[in-house]
Formats: structure tokens, sequence, C-alpha cells
């Protein structure tokens, strides 16, 4: 039976072919959404593991959570040194590690931090970060950069090549920090997690890229511009005191261009100046801070956030609680898991979407097999009616059309998961490169076995529907058929 | 042991006003050539359909190799027919894309009985009796069915009737296709091959040319009396 409806679908390879490449095609994405999704999540949550908290400056906790953990979009420098010093030094927190954000290497995002990072940071249910070669980020060494695996592997590098790094998160940038080269220093074993695709540098380093370019770029009407990009660095003071004065000047000019109220001008001006200097005043103070207290030898101004490891994990609220209610910064403490569950629940809907779109095509493609075993049954009705002459018994010839139906679906089956693995095998590296998302050549789990039953199922009964006609027509055409 | 016997037969389409065939008796020894000739539309496909067991029949009235016609229901009835009956139609009797010799083994394929009676090695029976018939070329019979001329078919078709020596052989204006000499050609063929099977033959034509090849030839406007 099954010979003869190989040789029955043989004889109409052409649009069995289509039919085949259709289901192919649905079920190739069913199981790919799936895929995508799990792996966008087990990613997610691996690069997430061991941290009970990431303190940001305020804002919304998934951008939070997609900006420090993941380097995807970026937030604000709003933390003070201060801040981390007195998160630190809570009780309830074990470690804390400082993060600073915003600048990329030919596209992949460049992460200042210190050497608690790899201590602390904790990947794919508590494995520590490993190196492939080379050491970890060295107090000492502020040009030295760690890079993740698959920054090392797309670009071969290795211990001792020297990168730059460019401003901003885009791939293509043409600010590039060339005047402040990095050396590598070591090369990340690969996590699968979103660590893969960073530069990790110093936090000294990460702050001198900025030394020279970015206060001439600043606006002068902005204190925060110059108190943003602090520098330990005492030449890099004078630079900004200079552009201050100068920049001070310039807006008392501008005012007087554009009004006439000279006086009031310059009152504001006076202002401006006077509020820069106290925001160069507190920049002492934290430089004293940072004299008195060892344990971190750079200590920017401002950090982007802190990942938090507590001693206890039930506290988390109760320290979430007092970030939140910090009166000197403004803050928030995003868990990690919150923050996914959240993130979970924005893309929920788009998921859905996608799946029923994946189901829908799954459906087209049933819908092809029945039209494409439906349509032919009227030129096959001779060849229906010569089998019962030779002794087909109306039920046979039932089991033939589904016979021919479970022989496509599987086909369907099989070619769609050669698409999946092929495409999978394609899209692999750009979905890591891109997003940290390794979707692997993994075996097949029980829910896509699962699934697979599902869909040789509804072709089985899908094909119940011609099988059924030609079973009532060759009851009524007997032996010849009169066409 | 009779290859067919029909008594009183009386049969009426489902909504048909009056009764397509009214037959008293009809009998065939084994082996024997039957000529049943008669205009178009006067009931004789209806009698071979009868015949065949695609209509119901009620009990009693037709016995195929003694065996009761209309005692047997459905499914078992294609069995039986497979097992006894060997049945050539006017046009296309064959599986378009399978190889001539494809088909002349089908009936094996769906009957026990006529795989252990086709020998056994069914394919070289099948390939003896399409080179009887004048197949002999190997790249003829391993052509697919459609890409054979009409009469090259309608011999293939023949063959398969002929495999594994049914009891009966049905046919039905199997000639009406083909030109004069192709046609006395095949009928003497079909004949000859059924009396050395031993294979009753039941001929039905509207061209009584082809009546000298068979042992008896029946008018079958005096059997049916209904057409009367």
């Amino acid at each position: 039976m099954l010979g003869f409806s190989l040789r029955s679908l043989w004889n109409r390879r052409f649009v069995a072919g289509l039919t085949v490449l259709a289901i192919a095609l649905s079920v190739a994405l069913i199981l790919g959404v799936e895929r995508l999704r799990d792996g966008a999540r087990d990613s997610f949550a691996n690069s997430a593991s061991g941290i009970d908290l990431i303190v940001a400056p305020r804002g919304n906790s998934v951008q939070i959570l997609m900006a420090t953990v993941f380097g995807v979009g970026g937030i604000g420098t709003g933390m003070t040194w201060d801040s981390f010093k007195w998160l630190e030094d809570r009780p309830e927190v074990a470690w804390a590690v400082p993060v600073q954000m915003g600048d990329n290497h030919r596209g992949y995002p460049v992460i200042g931090t210190d050497s608690s990072y790899f201590e602390h940071f904790r990947h794919s249910g508590g494995q520590p970060l490993s190196l492939e070669a080379g050491t970890f980020l060295a107090e000492d060494g502020a040009d030295a950069a760690v890079v993740g695996a698959e920054v090392a592997a797309r670009f071969g590098y290795g211990p001792g090549t020297v990168i730059v790094n460019a401003h901003g998160s885009g791939e293509v940038s043409f600010d590039l920090h060339d005047d402040a080269p990095f050396t590598i220093s070591g090369v990340l074993a690969p996590t699968g997690t979103a660590v893969d695709r960073m530069v990790l540098v110093t936090l000294e380093g990460f702050d001198s890229i900025h030394a020279q370019e970015e206060v001439p770029l600043a606006d002068p009407l902005d204190p925060e511009a110059f108190s943003a990009d602090g520098h330990e660095d005492n030449a890099a003071h004078e630079v900004h005191d200079d552009h201050a004065t100068q920049s001070d000047h310039d807006s008392h000019d501008d005012h007087t261009a554009h009004d006439d109220h000279g006086s009031h001008g310059t009152n504001e001006a006076h202002d401006d100046a006077s509020e820069d200097h106290s925001e160069h005043d507190d920049h002492e103070t934290h430089g004293d801070h940072a004299d008195a207290e060892a344990g971190h030898g750079h200590e920017p101004d401002r950090i982007n956030a802190v990942y938090v490891g507590l001693i206890d994990r039930t506290n988390v609220l109760g320290l979430q609680r007092a970030v939140n209610e910090r009166p000197s910064d403004a803050l928030s403490a995003v868990l990690p898991a919150v923050a996914l569950a959240e993130l979970w629940g924005i893309t929920g809907t788009a998921e859905r979407a996608m799946r029923l779109m994946a189901w829908a095509v799954a459906l087209a493609g049933m819908i092809g097999m029945v039209v494409m075993l439906s349509a032919t049954l009227d030129t096959r009705r001779r060849e229906f009616a010569i089998l019962r002459s030779v002794g087909a018994t109306p039920t046979r010839i039932l089991a033939l059309i589904v016979t021919e139906a479970a022989v496509l679906t599987a086909a369907g089956l099989i070619l769609g998961l050669v698409l999946l693995t092929v495409a999978t095998f394609v899209t692999d590296p750009v979905l890591s490169a891109r997003f940290g998302l390794r979707l692997g050549l993994n075996v097949f789990g029980a829910r896509e076995l699962a699934t697979l039953f599902i869909i040789f199922c509804a072709g089985l009964l899908a094909s119940l529907i011609p099988a059924v006609r030609v079973y009532r027509m060759t009851l009524a055409d007997g032996l010849s058929v009169r066409l | 042991m009779h290859p067919l016997r029909i008594e009183n037969l009386s049969y009426r389409w489902p909504r048909a006003e009056r009764r397509t065939l009214e037959i008293g008796t009809l009998t065939l020894a084994p082996g024997e050539s039957l000529f049943l000739y008669g205009p178009s539309g006067c009931g004789k496909s209806t009698l071979l359909s009868a015949i065949a067991g695609v209509v119901d029949v009620p009990k009693g009235v037709i016995r195929l190799a003694d065996q009761d016609l209309g005692a047997l229901r459905g499914g078992a009835r294609d069995r039986f027919r497979v097992d006894h009956i060997g049945m050539v139609f006017q046009v296309f009797n064959l599986i378009p894309w399978l190889s001539a010799l494809e088909n002349v083994l089908l009936p094996c394929t769906f009957s026990q009985r006529r795989r252990t009676r086709a020998g056994d090695d069914p394919a070289r029976t099948a390939r003896l009796l399409l080179d009887e018939l004048g197949l002999s070329d190997p790249s003829l019979t391993s052509k697919q069915a459609h890409e054979l001329s009409v009469g090259q078919q309608q011999r293939v078709a023949a063959a398969r009737a002929l495999i594994g020596k049914p009891d009966l052989i049905l046919a039905d204006e199997p000639t009406s296709a083909l030109d004069e000499a192709a046609k006395a050609t095949f009928v003497e063929l079909l004949a000859r091959e059924c009396a050395e099977a031993g294979t009753a033959l039941l001929f039905v034509s509207h061209d009584r040319g082809l009546e000298r090849h068979f042992d008896r030839s029946v008018d079958f406007q005096d059997l049916n009396r209904s057409a009367a």
C-alpha cells in the first residue's frame, strides 16, 4: 500500500512537491518561532542569573535591564559614585559591581567595570566567567580590555591585540576614540549569554576614552554636561575649568546678543557659573573620598548602574525600597526576574501573534494538501474504478488516500526539520552576534515532538475529507466510470 | 462446479421505472466461451455489473463458482470478485502511471488466490502471458501504461484478467476501440488463452462479426425478457 501510494504521488510529483514544501515551511516556522522564543528567554535568564538587584538612575525597569545586562539601548549616567559607596556599605549587600556603558567596539557594547565583575558575575545557572586566554582586568592596567568569546571569534582577537572603541551604540560610527586604544588582556570562554558580545574595560579606561573629546562637544548651557564627564586626572580638570569659563562667556555673549536685558543675562550666566563651581566642589569632595577609601582603583564621578548581590536574598525588597527612597539620588532598583517577567509580558503579544501566524501557515499547508488530494480525485476516478475491478475494496482506496496524505505530511515534517536546521545554522552567527541569542542545534524536546505529532495527526485528519469523498465515489461509480 | 449460474434474475436500478434485467437462466461451463450480443443500452452492462457484484442482487439468483453472490456483503464481495473474476473493459483499463507489467500483476497484489494460482513467480507468469498476447518486447512491458497504444493496452488488460487463472472473465465490449484487424486478433487471442487456462469467458459486444470465435452465442434480447 505504501509503495503504491509513493508511486501514485511520484506520478504527481510536482504538485506533491509543492504541497510538501508548504507543510515543511509551516513546520519550520512553528518550531522556529518556539525555538527563537525559548532561546531568547533562556539567553536572557542566563545572562541575568546571579544578580539580585540592578541599581540604576530612575527609569523603566525593562529598559534598565536591557541596557545593563544585555547592552541593548542605553540609560542615563545619573548615578553618583556616592550612591555606589552608600550601596556597597549597606549591611545586606554582599557585593556591588559598578558598570559604565554607552560606547561600542565595532557594534559590540563596551562596558566599563572593575575586577569585581569577574568575581561576581554568574551565568547559565551559577557558572562564573572563565578565561579562554589571557588575564582578567587588573587594577593597574587602565588600557586593558577583556573581550567576550563572540567578539574575539568574529574579529580574531587575542591577548595583545590593540582595539579602538567608538562612542554610541551603532555598528557604524565615525566618532572613533582612536586616541584612547585598549590592549586586550583576556578573552572570555563562551557563555551563550550577552557577555559573549561585550568588551569589558576598566572604569578608568572607560573614562579616559572621553577625557579629551567630550568637553568641546558639551552644551555650554547645561551644567550637567561637565560633571557627567568628570575625571580624576588634573589636566582634565584644567580643561574643564577653561571650558567652563569660556562657555560662560559664550553664554553671556549669547544672552546679550539675543535680548537687551543685559543685566539679567549676566545674572543667569553668573548663576550658571556658580552652579558649575558647586558641582566641581562636589567633585573634589568625591576625589577626597576616593583617596580616603581604598578598594576601587579608579573612581568615576558618575556611573550607569550597579549590579548588586545580597548576603540574604530575602532582604531584596527592603533594599529595593531603601534605594527607591534615597533622597540624594533618583535611583531605581530592578529585580532582574521581575523585569524579565515584565519584558515577556510586553513581548507576549508579539509572540502570540507570531505563533498564531505560524499555525495559520500550517493550516494553509493542510488546506493546500486537501486541495491537492481533492482536485485530483475527479481525474483519478478511473484509477479507483480499475483498482476496485482488480479487488481493492473502497476501504482500501480510502486508506490509499490517507496513506498519501501521511506520506505528504511526513515528508513535510522531515523537510521542515531540515529547513529549520539549515536556517538555524545560517542565522545562528547573526543572531548570536546581534542579539546574543544562541539557538543551537539542540535535540528535539518533548514539546517539539508533540507539535510534530499534532501536525501529523492534523494531516491525517484533513485527508479524511477527500478520502471519504473517494469512498462514496467508488461505491457509486462501481467498476466502470462514465465520465 | 459452474463458473456462472444465473436463475430468475430481475433487477431494477434505484428510482428506475421499469426493470432493466429480467433473466430466466444463464449458465456457463468451465472453460466455455459465450458471446452475448445486443444493441447498446439494452442492459448488457447492467448484467455484467450484477455478475461482478457491483450492484446489489437478492440472494439465490447469481452463483459464481458455486458461491451465492447475494449472500456476500460489501468488502467480501470485492475480495470474492478478484479471486474468481477477471475483467476487461471497453477503454481505460490500466493505471496510467504503472508499467504494463505492474498492471498485469495488480490482481496478485489484492488476491491471495490469484497470486497462488499465478505460480511461483507471478512476474514471470505475467511476462509469459504478455508474450502470448504478442507483447514480448521488454521495452514495451516496462513502459508506463499511458505510453502504449490502445490495442496494446487492451492486450495488457487481457493479460491482467487472465493472470492467476480466475474462473470467469467478463469482457465488456473490449474491442470497440480497436480497428477491424486488431479486433479479430484480440478476440482470437483472448478466447484461446481462456480455453488454455480453463477460464470461462463471457464476452459482451454489439458486433456480431466476432461471433465465430466463441463456443456459443446468445442474443441478449432473447435472454432478457424485460427488454422485449
